[in-house]
């Protein structure tokens, strides 16, 4: 399985196998048709989702939704595209401009770079996930880097400074209001992000997406070798970094207009609409890798490739249905609540879980008694988490004996 | 757990078989929803059956118009050929629909039920001098149907019930006068019966309460049999 980090070949570029017989111009090609194809593919994927979000919720809500345009309004969303290309584009004159420009292109393009390192596709029952393209042996994905999942991190990072700066820029208060408010809660919420995929690399040893997804075959998912917690905590921190509801205080346009974009008009605001909805993708995409196997499942068809992808597709369309599913059942957080939930629960919550696995591995490496080990952490758990409630009573307290802050 | 109530409520919506799926849209150009019987819809400025103008130009819409849309001049009638039954006519009328809010305190404030209104409200005019109807475009016409402008669009029954709203009101508010013809005759249609009444086969529990249905016993003697068996 590490057989990749011996070979050479521009280890930038990542350990897919194309790579190792020296790159020439059919190496070039298929590299640039597999960054055209997943470019393709994820505009097509978002075109159909902002379609399938909105006729699903307009399922629960008891109403139709787009039926116009093309058959069962498939194509609303190209129409809508369309119109806001040619609509005016609007730049406030108290705006930086520059700045102003650019943040949309912050959101875009984080969005597209994480998509890249997600397998999407390969026969990892036995075939390590690699594919034979035009005879050559790769991987089907875009790139895989060594670094893979902290590229994941620090995209997502970056996408921050979009909403950020779209607000800052805007030189409108409430954009700036929803841009404080994004940024504080994205920023929050990457903790509990990155805490609960330490997780998964504690278990598969690797930050190579390949690797990770390799690890999980076929049925041996991080879902349940790191024990189920951490993909819950990753997915309500991956719906806090989307501002997907019932987190999207950033977009509550009973006090903000619009949000962070209120400023914002024509084709750069489909933009910033085109990289939600994107984020939501590939942040989908993500939670396959890491928990789900990726690609990984039976082998039902004859051709190799097939199935991989089909699993894929069918896990993810799993995460995307549950988005939308949230956004039509469950009512927005209050501020405080957001922050509570992050800071005082998740956060504490996926330390200790990091905590308790690797007691697990510690113990059977040093050959100790693994269940003791997981007893014992989750007593050092419990004693920490009563202490932390114990210190979030005593700040409750004294908050309330001094609500102006005046004798602190 | 109510949030996880909550997730079954909206998975169970989306099966649109069901009774708690059912699709509450109307596909509204295509489809349109019957319109209520008093609906407030674009002016027609109504005539006698003998054709002649029932508007004297009193100006009383104008002065009660909360929006300020209507403007009426009145002028003496020619006395060999007068527009109107009576002393004056109106010689002007314009209602601007860019302002117009479909208060219908016109039609209240009218005494002659000159102006009423008809049930159309699908009208886009595309600039502003098509959004002020003068008097040649309100008023009826000969067989006594609103005139039909090329950009308005009239649902069938739309210019039948012109007057509904005048029909629909007893004299001074009062139920005893209900069902009673209060009204003069319009041009193409001669008297127009009453709308159905309110208490006369109304159901029970759309009823007042019991201290009012009380008084108005007291008060009038009039024959409602049905009535008496509720108290």
């Amino acid at each position: 399985m590490m057989a990749g980090l011996s070979l050479p070949g521009p280890t930038v570029i990542g350990l897919d196998p194309l790579y190792t017989g020296g790159v020439g111009l059919a190496e070039v090609l298929i590299t640039l048709l597999k960054v055209g194809v997943a470019f393709a593919l994820l505009m097509v994927a978002v075109m159909l989702m902002i379609w399938f979000e909105r006729k699903v919720i307009s399922d629960m809500q008891n109403r139709i939704g787009p039926n116009l345009a093309g058959p069962f309004g498939i194509l609303q969303t190209l129409a809508d595209g369309i119109k806001l290309f040619f609509k005016e584009d609007l730049i406030p004159e108290q705006s930086d401009r520059l700045v102003f420009k650019l943040a949309p292109y912050l959101s875009l393009v984080p969005a597209f770079l994480v998509f890249a390192v997600v397998p999407v596709g390969g026969d990892f029952s036995g075939g390590n996930g690699r594919v034979s393209l035009f005879g050559h042996e790769t991987f089907l994905q875009v790139a895989d880097p060594p670094v893979g999942i902290l590229l994941v991190l620090a995209m997502s990072s970056v996408a921050v400074y979009g909403v950020m700066l779209a607000g800052w820029s805007s030189g409108s208060k409430y954009p700036l209001l929803a841009s404080v408010r994004a940024s504080a809660q994205m920023v929050s919420y990457e903790a509990a992000l990155g805490l609960s995929l330490a997780a998964v690399l504690l278990k598969s040893g690797s930050l190579s997406t390949n690797q990770i997804v390799a690890e999980q075959s076929v049925w041996n998912w991080n879902l349940w070798v790191t024990w189920v917690v951490p993909m819950v905590i990753f997915l309500i921190a991956a719906t806090a970094e989307l501002n997907r509801p019932p987190f999207d205080l950033v977009e509550a346009e009973q006090e903000l207009v619009g949000g962070f974009h209120t400023e914002y008009s024509s084709i750069r605001f489909a933009l910033f609409y085109l990289a939600e909805f994107m984020n939501m993708i590939t942040m989908s995409a993500i939670v396959v890798t890491l928990f789900l196997g990726g690609p990984n499942g039976p082998d039902f068809t004859s051709v190799g490739w097939l199935s991989g992808v089909l699993w894929f597709f069918a896990k993810l369309m799993l995460f995307l249905f549950s988005f939308v599913w949230l956004r039509a059942t469950l009512p927005r957080f209050r501020y405080d609540q957001l922050m509570d939930l992050g800071w005082k629960l998740l956060i504490p919550l996926s330390l200790g879980w990091l905590l308790v696995l690797a007691s697990y591995d510690v113990a059977g490496d040093r050959g100790w008694n693994r269940a003791a080990a997981v007893i014992v952490a989750l007593a050092i758990m419990a004693a920490l988490a009563s202490l932390l409630a114990l210190a979030l009573r005593a700040a409750r307290q004294r908050r309330e004996l001094d609500p102006q802050g005046e004798f602190v | 757990m109510g949030y996880l109530q909550g997730f079954a409520v909206t998975f169970r919506k989306m099966f649109k078989g069901t009774e708690s799926g059912r699709v509450v849209t109307t596909q509204y150009p295509d489809e349109k929803r019957p319109k209520p019987e008093r609906f407030h819809g674009r002016h027609v400025l109504n005539r006698y059956e003998d054709g002649m103008e029932k508007c004297i130009g009193c100006e009383l819409c104008a002065g009660v118009c909360p929006a300020r849309c209507i403007y009426v001049r009145g002028a003496d009638n020619p006395p060999d050929d007068p527009v109107s039954p009576g002393e004056r006519f109106g010689y002007v009328y314009e209602i601007n629909y860019l302002r117009c809010i479909h208060c219908d305190l016109c039609v209240e404030a009218c005494p002659t039920e000159a102006i009423t209104e008809s049930k159309l409200f699908e009208f886009s005019f595309t600039n502003r001098s098509d959004a002020i109807y003068t008097k040649d475009e309100l008023v009826v016409r000969d067989d006594g149907r609103p005139q039909q402008l090329p950009w308005e669009d009239w649902k069938p029954g739309d210019d039948e019930h012109t007057s509904a709203w005048v029909r629909a009101t007893s004299p001074s508010g009062r139920a005893d006068y209900e069902g009673q013809v209060a009204w003069s005759g319009e041009l193409g249609y001669g008297i127009r019966s009453p709308e159905r009444g309110q208490s006369a086969d109304a159901e029970p529990d759309a009823e007042p309460d019991d201290d009012h249905s009380e008084h108005h016993h007291d008060d009038h003697d009039h024959g409602h049999d049905d009535h008496g068996g509720h108290h």
